[in-house]
Parts: structure tokens; C-alpha cells; sequence
């Protein structure tokens, strides 16, 4: 029992709804709260590139040498020269300017695959949990082959049948999360659809589409935010991978990972090419990380009723 | 324990026949005529009817599949595209280079992580736990290939000239080479089977090393296999550490601990002996699922420590439309990874009696 002295705040917390609840914990939760700064920042950046970009991303600039290194006029570099925040890379493009236009890509790139991982999983998954018999047993079976292949593996197959771009990255990096997302989906289902809630309705008429729909799906769904989020990640990571080893995005693309790919053998003498667009897929999969684990701990029901 | 192998080996049927399935209909549905891609452009249209004819690729597909599986069974992958070598050859080939740097990272970060991990979970919230919880976070969401180039730079580049000097690519210095344990135990009468056998093991370079004593270069390529296998193993490093610290997190607080501490026994025997061995399933799981992702990860460490494994060859003959070769690459690469779960599940019975009688 709380002190009497909390009675108001206890009433206060009592008179949230669900939504609010987990609103309230993922705002107070620190690693949160560093992913949403983050991924704010990379959001912004994203949107107001056009105006924060010094230069144009594919445009090859003819008054400096190739791979220059960064050069800050504030940090004393001489005024003569010309500013490159991140310096030149090995097509003379302004490398911040291209760092500006790839978080772009990445976001896209990330939450359109995660998405349509999740559409098709979570259909999938819902119908295999609630026809069941043998639709389960054939959607689920091919769910197993699927995951029983290292998932960058399995992409880069995926991409030599459809050839390389940056599209069909998208699909390979998608078709490979579905079996995760299907599996989340299906395993709530099951759960869901044994209660009495569900038997209720259907005794009220409710048809089996509402039932999916209206009762079922809202209570499959906190699990799969988690999963979209963290997927969300991996997917970056995936793509990037992707357009690293030249199967992803097409040169002059300003993609992260191709970027990486492109200037790979120059580490020893231009590090600065190598180091930065890995930093930026870093702190974007990041972002997403710290979310997907603040939404974890948010959504948990034994959190939020055992406090 | 034995009906429990023999049901899980039983399950695993279906899921390797879709396996083969899959890599099937993929080399199937690519585009282009596969009698262009081998005989050239120039190829005429009797010269592909009689490949077509040879290939058995005018047989209708249930037939071409069930051949396809037959001839996997006896190890037959097919003939590259591009210079006519048996896919087998090339698997044993490169097979090792995979292998070597995945055990090396798995050691690498199964010591680490769970070390840490503990070292997390009993310092709860000490500078030690923040930090490590810190690094496993940036650890889970580096790219592979970009720690690999750092650490390159790092080591190859920054201690140049110094102790801590590491080779950034290749598997020996130039120079330096191994014999075949054909050549060196006179073994010129093997055949089938036993020679394939050999020969794996022959470019196994650390193992060959190891048994015919040959110091100097195993040294050597245990050198060269330090930065890809801290690469490719920093990742699950992270994801070991965190689940290890919260899994012991969650067995500190049972009851049983309590009653253990308060029989007086030393805290190093309650951690190790009581609450590790409890906290092991989910870490296992972890372990497991991690050495899948090494395999995924192959092909970029292979590629920016410039190491002869399948990776690289993956990626050439995805590159160059050597379709054989990545069919044959695709299925065995995923039968590796089935064999790991399988290993992983029976390690649960293993682990957890109560899973054996269910």
C-alpha cells in the first residue's frame, strides 16, 4: 500500500489510459529518450536537406583535389581553400553535402522495407494463427525455410535473381524480415483467440474478418512495434551492407554503405571517407535501437502493473 | 535424449528439402538463357539445344529438381560457369578460410560477452556496467565493415612500427606457405571421399599447421586472423554481454539465491555455480543465433580483410552470374546454419532436463 499522502497522484496515475501510460514511461526512459533526440536529428536533417547541404551530392567539384581532407576555416584551416565540413572524396564530391542527402535514403529505406516486412508478416501471420489446420502448417513451414538461411545470405541471393539496384535491396532486405515479424504475429494470435472475450463476440455475430480486425489484431500489435522498430535497424544495416559489396544502390548515389563500399581501399589515406559515413549508419541504427528497447520496456504489462 | 534427437533430425527433413527448393526456383527464375551465360553470346542455336539436352534442362522441372536433389546427395554441386572446376573443389577450397574466422569469433566473443556480461549484472550500475551497456549498444548497431576498416586502420596503420602492429588483410604474409597434407604425409592414393576430406583439412591453414607441427606459420595465421575475427565478433560480443547481464540479472533475484548467500557461501560460488548455470539457456540461444549471423556477416569481413573465403567467392560469382557456384554456396551455407540451431536445440535438452521429457 502507498501513503496515504499519494492518494491524489495515485488517482491521477490510475485516470491514464493505456496510450498515456506508455506515453508517460518511453518519455521518461533514458535510453529513449537519446534515441528520439537522435533519430529527431536525423529526421530534420533529412527533410531540411536541400537547405543544410553546402553543395550538390552528385555534382563533381572542379576547384579542389580528390580526397581532400576536412577542412574547417573555424578550426583554422586557411581561408584561401575552400570549406569542406567532412573534406572531398574520391570523385571531388563534398562529402557532407552527401552525408546530408544519404540519411535521406536511409531512413526511406529502412522504415519502407520494415514496413512492408510487416504488412506481409503480419498478414500472414494472422491468417496461418487464425484459420489454423493446414494453411498454418503451409504458411508457417515456409516461414522455417526462410529463417533457416543466415538472413545477409539469403538477401544477396535474393538480389543476384532480381539484379542489383536499389529497389530490389528494398524487397531482398524486406522478403528476409517477414519470417520474424509472421512468427510474432501468429504466436499472439494464438494466445488472443482462445479467450472468452473472442468467443463473446463471436457469439454476438461478429464475422470472422471483425473478429481479426477489431479484436484480435489490437491485442496482437504491441509486439510487433517493438519488432517494426528494431527492424527498422536491421534493415539500414542490411541495405548498407548491400550497397557496400556493389550489389545495393548505383554510383553516384548518395547511399551511406555505397559511399563506405567506394572509398574502402583508401582508409590508409583518406580515413575520413571511411570513418564518416560509417558513423552516420551508426547513430541512425542506434536511434532505433535505444527506441525499440525503450518501447520494450514501456509496452511491458508487467512493468506497467507491477511497477 | 535419443527419441529427442532422432524427432528433431526427423523435423529438420522438410525445412532442408525447402531449402534445396528454394535455391531450386531461384537459379530457375533468373533471368537470361543459362547457355548464353556458360557457351558466350555467340553461341549458336544447335550448339544450346545440345547443351540444353546435355544439361537435362529439357526435362520438366519436378524431374530437373529431383536429379538436382539426387546429385547433392552425392556432393555433386555442378561445374562453375565460369572456369569449369567442380563447385566442390571450390567449397573445399574456401570453405576453411569461413570456418576458421567464425570459430575464431565465436571464441572471441563468447568469452568476452559472457565475462562482461557477468561483470555487468554483479556490478549493477557501476561505472564497469554503464560502460560495458554503452558499448554493447554501439556495438549491436556498427556496421560490420566499418569496424573492420577502423580497426585496420587502428592496428595496421596507427601502431605501424610498434608491438601492437596487426597485417590488415590476407591469411599469411607473403612468403610464407603451407604444404597440402597430401604432399606431406604421401597420401597420392587417396580418392572419393577421404582426398575431399583431406584437402579441406589441408587448407584448414591453422589446423595443417597445428599437426605437422608447423609453428611459424600458425603463429602467422593465427596473426592474420586477430582483426577479422575481433570484427566480426564485436557485434555478438554486444548482444552476448547484454543478454547475459540481464538473464543473471533476472536469476539474482530468485529466491534460491537468497537461500544460498544465506547458507554462506562465497559469492564467486553463488554467482558461477547458481545463478550462471540457471541463466545459461537464454545465453545459449544467444550464442547460437550469433554464430548464424558470422556466416551472414562473411561476406563483408571477407571482403575488407581481402580473406579467400566463401564470402568473396560468393560475392565474385554473384557478380560475374556464376550461378552454380552461388547455388551451391546458398545451400551449404544454410546447412551450416541449420546444423547450429539443431546443435543449439540439443543443447537445451541438455541444459534443461524438463525440455528432454516433454
Amino acid at each position: 500500500m502507498k501513503t496515504i499522502n499519494s492518494t491524489g497522484l495515485l488517482k491521477q496515475a490510475s485516470q491514464r489510459t493505456p496510450f498515456q501510460k506508455v506515453l508517460h514511461r518511453i518519455t521518461r526512459h533514458r535510453s529513449a529518450q537519446v534515441g528520439f533526440l537522435i533519430l529527431g536529428l536525423m529526421i530534420a536533417i533529412a527533410i531540411l536537406a536541400p537547405v543544410l547541404a553546402p553543395f550538390d551530392p552528385i555534382k563533381v567539384l572542379t576547384d579542389v583535389k580528390v580526397r581532400t581532407p576536412p577542412c574547417i576555416h573555424w578550426l583554422g584551416c586557411p581561408a584561401d581553400q575552400p570549406e569542406h565540413i567532412f573534406g572531398v572524396d574520391g570523385n571531388r564530391r563534398d562529402l557532407l553535402s552527401r552525408i546530408i542527402f544519404g540519411a535521406r535514403l536511409s531512413l526511406v529505406i529502412g522504415i519502407a522495407s520494415a514496413t512492408f516486412a510487416i504488412l506481409v508478416g503480419v498478414i500472414l501471420g494472422a491468417l496461418a494463427g487464425f484459420i489454423g489446420g493446414w494453411f498454418d502448417n503451409l504458411i508457417m513451414r515456409l516461414m522455417d525455410v526462410l529463417l533457416a538461411f543466415p538472413s545477409l545470405i539469403l538477401a544477396i541471393a535474393i538480389v543476384a535473381v532480381l539484379g542489383p539496384g536499389l529497389i530490389n535491396v528494398l524487397l531482398a532486405v524486406s522478403i528476409v524480415a517477414i519470417p520474424v515479424y509472421a512468427r510474432v504475429v501468429r504466436a499472439s494470435v494464438l494466445q488472443v483467440k482462445e479467450q472468452d472475450f473472442i468467443s463473446a463476440s463471436r457469439a454476438l455475430g461478429v464475422s470472422n474478418f471483425g473478429l481479426l480486425i477489431n479484436h484480435v489484431m489490437p491485442n496482437a500489435l504491441t509486439p510487433i512495434i517493438v519488432q517494426g522498430t528494431l527492424g527498422i535497424a536491421s534493415a539500414i544495416l542490411d541495405s548498407a551492407a548491400l550497397s557496400f559489396l556493389g550489389l545495393g544502390a548505383p554510383p553516384p548515389t548518395p547511399e551511406w554503405g555505397l559511399m563506405l563500399g567506394e572509398e574502402r581501399n583508401s582508409v590508409f589515406n583518406a580515413p575520413h571517407l571511411v570513418f564518416i559515413p560509417g558513423i552516420a549508419i551508426m547513430l541512425t541504427v542506434l536511434a532505433f535501437n535505444l527506441i525499440g528497447d525503450g518501447l520494450r520496456d514501456s509496452l511491458d504489462p508487467r512493468l506497467v502493473h507491477g511497477g | 535424449m535419443t527419441t529427442f534427437i532422432i524427432r528433431r533430425l526427423i523435423l529438420l527433413l522438410p525445412v532442408l528439402l525447402g531449402i534445396t527448393f528454394i535455391t531450386f526456383s531461384m537459379t530457375r527464375l533468373l533471368p537470361g538463357d543459362p547457355c548464353f551465360a556458360v557457351m558466350g553470346e555467340k553461341a549458336t542455336v544447335a550448339q544450346c539445344q545440345e547443351y540444353r539436352q546435355r544439361q537435362g534442362l529439357n526435362d520438366p522441372l519436378p524431374v530437373q529438381f529431383v536429379h538436382y536433389l539426387n546429385n547433392i546427395a552425392h556432393g555433386d554441386f555442378g561445374q562453375s560457369l565460369r572456369n569449369n572446376r567442380q563447385v566442390t573443389d571450390i567449397v573445399m577450397e574456401r570453405l576453411p578460410m569461413t570456418l576458421e574466422v567464425a570459430i575464431g569469433a565465436t571464441l572471441f566473443s563468447t568469452t568476452f560477452g559472457i565475462l562482461l556480461g557477468i561483470v555487468s549484472a554483479v556490478k549493477r550500475n557501476s561505472i564497469i556496467d554503464v560502460v560495458t551497456m554503452m558499448i554493447a549498444n554501439a556495438g549491436v548497431s556498427m556496421p560490420v565493415f566499418w569496424l573492420g576498416l577502423v580497426l585496420a586502420y587502428i592496428f595496421a596503420l596507427t601502431f605501424k612500427g610498434t608491438p601492437l602492429w596487426i597485417p590488415p588483410s590476407g591469411r599469411l604474409t607473403s612468403g610464407l606457405s603451407i604444404p597440402p597434407l597430401v604432399q606431406t604425409y604421401n597420401l597420392q592414393n587417396l580418392s572419393g571421399p577421404m582426398l575431399t576430406l583431406v584437402t579441406f583439412a589441408s587448407n584448414t591453414v591453422t589446423f595443417n599447421a597445428l599437426i605437422t607441427g608447423n609453428f611459424k606459420v600458425l603463429g602467422d595465421a593465427l596473426w592474420h586472423l586477430i582483426l577479422p575475427c575481433v570484427a566480426v565478433g564485436t557485434i555478438p560480443l554486444s548482444i552476448i554481454a547484454r543478454m547475459t547481464r540481464a538473464s543473471l540479472l533476472e536469476i539474482l533475484g530468485q529466491d534460491y539465491i537468497r537461500t544460498a548467500r544465506a547458507k554462506g557461501l562465497r559469492e564467486r560460488v553463488v554467482i558461477i555455480k547458481h545463478a550462471l548455470r540457471n541463466a545459461l539457456l537464454p545465453i545459449v540461444t544467444i550464442v547460437g543465433l550469433s554464430i548464424g549471423g558470422l556466416l551472414s556477416g562473411a561476406p563483408l569481413t571477407e571482403t575488407v580483410f581481402s580473406l579467400p573465403g566463401m564470402g568473396t567467392e560468393l560475392i565474385r560469382a554473384i557478380l560475374s552470374r556464376d550461378y552454380t557456384v552461388v547455388q551451391a554456396f546458398t545451400v551449404i551455407i544454410a546447412l551450416i546454419f541449420v546444423t547450429i540451431n539443431l546443435i543449439v536445440d540439443l543443447s537445451y535438452a541438455f541444459l534443461d532436463p524438463r525440455i528432454r521429457l516433454q
